[in-house]
């Protein structure tokens, strides 16, 4: 009675062995490394590596090693204080065309690597860093798609002699079409329906005598548009993490119109918030030459113009129509203009943006031309007495120079304040231009002295309560409680291997729903244990107790768990980060304490009481 | 067969009545203040800005109070953290300030009062977010209670599980009203260790409930009540050792885990006696008043019934 096969017995090993093998790599400490990745045209290659050595040979900084890997080159060190001495002669050798971020290397052996053991992530609120969650604001998006079309609708209206009068952003979405009379408006209908597929166009009959229709996005349109301008921006941002120069950054989309941006060990919280936070773009537009802009301070405001303020507060008329978007940026680099000694930036366009800009300038040299900087912020004011997020869009034109000369590929803006200026409007430039402004709705930083903070205390809650509960049982069960004990430990070597093959985060929460795990696993031990204590005292034998003590209070603890994971579940499915943690670490506990609790204590207990006479269990 | 021997022979339905009385006292007080007071939410929930800074040494917080007064925060709370080296500052959501600089600012306001400060965390919640998280805490507890509802009525029976989740809604209003009436903060983190505490207590009850079914289906000559106080008696020295094991741990992280972790463990240490106490003086009278029969178990009555007879 109470024998486990052979077979059994190896199960159990096996599991075991599987868990310390992928719990190992979590004792190896971190070096302290960088990792060069490559932004933009270049690529980290054997050539990089030997870049960097050389450079680092030269500084005389010495390095544990040097590894290229898929995408990004790995230096370790031996020190903090080596690594960020190092930093500093890595840029300065590589440049601007690559990122170079300061890490923490697993120093997992090669032996272990093989087998796929990586060690945990750690989570935000124990290494430190920042999290961001962002939202793309789509009825922007909507309406600057709505807007490409404008210029589109006048010229097929005007080429086939359509007669309309305007065409404006209609009050309630899409763009409203005015006619001269109803026959040129189902002119106009028809035209319109055959051109552009993607547009919805309804006749406008309430509350006017006017001819007009409204000319609106579908919904199939819409929804693309949304989606593009979501996957718009989750390229951008990488951009321009990577440009803040951030390893293993988390960059997903949330839902259908947010963004979570993590960046590990950040420390200059301000600067990433003010590059993630600040969305900014350029706008290319003619300036009005025929009209005074003070006539339009005063309110008449001709049409096809709109009145913009400059730096320094002078008004100034531009043309409507947009000439070129940031959209066609594909580089910008700060510097100072050789002529002027004034800090300036170096725009490159793509093939498209480079033909219209040709284009646009060829016919219009001697005029000026002015540059847009469009921002957007966020501000939080009342409204009916509830505070809501206000959307301020600030736009200021930099710069109106003369164009000199028909423009092209690449060319100057100048008109600036400081070179640091410059160097941002680069950066946030070069960082590509988002389709739709977006902006921070949570934000959670945790400082580096902190996350070491959280990361003792957190272990230390576990390592005592740990040893409290261990102290208990055996006082209270004697050898059974030694066996729940050794129960209890595997459990945690489970639970950490697991979290480490599946390379969840480890965050706060998370070490709590361990410590919870841990006096929660206890439960299915002393449910077993208890029952085998009544069944002794109802009389039967010593092994016919612990086999009925095992048989009864299984059901017991696969309903209390089961019912238990349901609230995991929950937990899980409604998460935000910290929560999602708790529920990840609570789950795993409770699936394995299942293994450990039942399995393995009855392979010990089979082990040192099964198959033999014995008069009195010490329990 | 007989009724077995057990350790403790306790007569824990006659005491039901005060059972009732006193949990009706707790609920009744719990949702009094939570009407009159409410809960007192943090940053997560209402939204707004919470900072955490760290000084080298102790600091004085009416100093620091006194330069956030005089600037643009004059709405800003600060409480130590913890220790007198840590100092808690909380900006409500509030007009014209463009909330992701408010950190930065509060940050070189207190730079400039000359002493050695360091950011240790910030965060900062969209008044539209926090809305969110609360609906969505909601519709979590409310989902966590349906899962459990049905789990139980297919695994034992309706009446029980009618019982189990009065016990569950006990300890959550009581929770709740405990943190209303302290004024402990409300996060996050809480309505994790409030769910958590939704499947401890649940854990406990099952317990009992599992054994009184079993006592139901061997004991042949005994009325509900004893069959009840017999199942409590039996399982009662497993409930206060785990009760006890978890309270051992959550002591330790109440202790030891710093103050970032502090509601979390007040939260769940808080629903654990509560939970403990709840499976026995709530979820078992609640179950025994709907009228729980023997034949509610056996194995005769097959229509709809016999799921609740599997082992």
């Amino acid at each position: 009675m109470n024998r486990y096969s052979p077979w059994k017995y190896s199960f159990i090993l096996l599991l075991i062995g599987l868990g310390v093998l992928f719990a190992l790599p979590n004792l190896y400490d971190k070096d302290p490394s960088l990792q060069i990745s490559a932004s933009g045209v270049s690529e980290v290659s054997e050539l990089t590596e030997f870049q960097v050595s050389t450079a680092l040979e030269e500084a005389g900084i010495a390095f544990k090693s040097m590894k290229v890997g898929l995408e990004n080159l790995t230096i370790r060190f031996n020190d903090t204080g080596t690594q960020l001495k190092a930093k500093s002669v890595v840029e300065k050798s590589l440049g601007r065309n690559y990122s170079v971020a300061l890490n923490l290397a697993p120093a997992t052996p090669d032996w272990l690597a093989k087998f796929g053991a990586e060690p945990m992530f750690l989570g935000l609120d124990l290494r430190g860093g920042v999290h961001f969650l962002m939202q793309v604001d789509m009825e922007a998006a909507i309406s600057k798609a709505e807007d490409r079309y404008m210029s589109d609708l006048r010229s097929i209206l005007r080429e086939n002699k359509v007669r309309y009068k305007t065409i404006t952003r209609n009050k309630t979405g899409g763009l409203l079409v005015r006619f001269k009379d109803d026959s040129e408006r189902d002119n106009g209908q028809s035209l319109i329906e055959d051109e552009f597929q993607e547009l919805d166009v309804t006749i406008l009959e309430a509350g006017s005598d006017e001819s007009q229709l409204v000319a609106k996005l579908k919904e199939q349109v819409v929804l693309e548009t949304q989606k593009l301008a979501l996957q718009q921006n989750i390229t951008t941002l990488r951009k321009r993490v990577n440009e803040l120069g951030v390893a293993e950054p988390v960059i997903q989309q949330q839902g259908l119109s947010r963004v979570v941006v993590q960046l590990p060990g950040v420390q200059d919280t301000a600067k990433a918030k003010n590059i993630l936070g600040a969305t900014a773009t350029l706008e290319f537009r003619m300036v009005d030459e025929d009209h005074a802009a003070q006539d339009a301070v005063d309110g008449r405001v001709p049409a096809g113009s709109k009145l913009y303020y400059q730096r320094g507060g002078q008004p100034i008329l531009l043309e409507k129509q947009v000439m070129l978007t940031g959209d066609s940026i594909i580089d910008a680099a700060s510097g100072i203009d050789g002529l002027s000694g004034q800090p300036n930036v170096t725009i490159t366009l793509d093939g498209k943006g480079a033909k219209r800009m040709s284009a646009a300038t060829r016919d219009n040299v001697g005029k000026r031309l002015a540059v847009v900087f469009i921002e957007n912020k966020i501000e939080v004011v009342e409204k009916n007495g509830e505070l809501v997020e206000k959307k301020e869009v600030i736009e200021e034109v930099i710069n109106a120079a003369v164009i000199r000369e028909q423009l092209g590929k690449r060319f100057q803006i100048t008109g600036l304040e400081s070179t640091k200026e410059a160097r941002t409007l680069a950066l946030l430039l070069r960082a590509g231009a988002l389709a739709a402004p977006i902006y921070i709705i949570e934000e959670r930083t945790v400082g580096p002295s902190l996350g070491q903070d959280n990361i003792d205390k957190g272990f230390n809650s576990v390592l005592i309560g740990f040893a409290l509960v261990l102290v208990f049982m055996v006082v209270y069960y004697k050898v059974f409680g030694l066996i729940a004990n050794v129960a209890l430990a595997l459990n945690l070597v489970l639970i950490v291997a697991l979290l480490s093959l599946l390379q969840a985060t480890l965050t706060l929460p998370g070490i709590a729903g361990i410590v919870l795990t841990v006096g929660m696993a206890v439960d299915a031990n002393v449910l077993i244990f208890e029952r085998i204590r009544e069944e002794i005292r109802n009389g039967n034998s010593p092994q016919a107790s612990i086999h009925s003590g095992y048989e009864k209070a299984f059901s017991t603890i696969a309903d209390a768990n089961i019912t238990t994971l349901i609230a995991a579940l929950v937990l899980f499915s409604f998460g935000t980060g910290p929560i999602k943690g708790f529920a990840v670490t609570l789950s795993l506990g409770i699936l394995s304490s299942m293994f450990t609790a039942i399995m393995v204590t009855r392979g010990l207990v089979n082990l040192i009481y099964g198959g033999r006479r014995i008069e009195k269990l010490k329990i | 067969m007989e009724m077995q021997k057990t350790r403790f022979n306790f007569d824990f339905m006659s005491k039901r009545k005060v059972g009732l009385v006193v949990s009706s006292l707790l609920i009744i007080m719990s949702i009094i203040s939570m009407s009159m007071e409410g809960l007192t939410f943090g940053v997560d929930f209402t939204g707004g800005t919470l900072i955490e800074v760290g000084y080298s040494e102790s600091v004085d917080l009416e100093s620091i109070r006194t330069s956030l007064i005089n600037s643009e925060f004059k709405d800003a709370v600060t409480q130590y953290f913890g220790s007198a080296n840590d100092v808690l500052i909380r900006i409500p959501p509030s007009e014209g300030l463009n909330s992701a600089d408010i950190s930065n600012r509060i940050l070189s306001l207190l730079k400039d009062t000359g002493s050695n400060v360091e950011m240790r965390r910030i965060e900062f919640v969209g008044p539209q977010v926090g809305e969110e998280l609360k609906d969505d805490g909601g519709l979590a507890m409310i989902y966590a209670l349906m899962g459990i509802f049905i789990y139980v009525a297919l695994r034992f029976q309706r009446r029980f599980a009618v019982g189990a989740i009065a016990a569950l809604v006990h300890d959550v209003l009581i929770t709740l009203g405990i943190f209303s009436i302290t004024h402990f903060d409300f996060d996050l983190t809480v309505l994790a260790a409030i769910l958590a505490v939704i499947g401890y207590s649940l854990n406990d009850t099952i317990v009992v409930f599992d054994r009184v079914r079993e006592n139901f289906h061997k004991v042949r000559e005994a009325t509900p009540i004893e069959i009840f106080n017999v199942s409590l008696n039996q399982t009662l020295s497993r409930t206060l050792v785990t009760s006890l094991t978890t309270l051992l741990v959550l002591a330790a992280l109440f202790i030891f885990g710093g103050e970032i972790i502090h509601s979390f463990a007040t939260a769940l240490i808080i629903g654990v006696l509560i939970g403990t106490y709840s499976s026995i003086f709530v979820a078992s009278p609640v179950t025994l008043a709907l009228g729980i029969t023997k034949e509610d178990l056996m194995p005769v009555q097959k229509e709809g019934a016999d799921l609740d007879t599997m082992p």
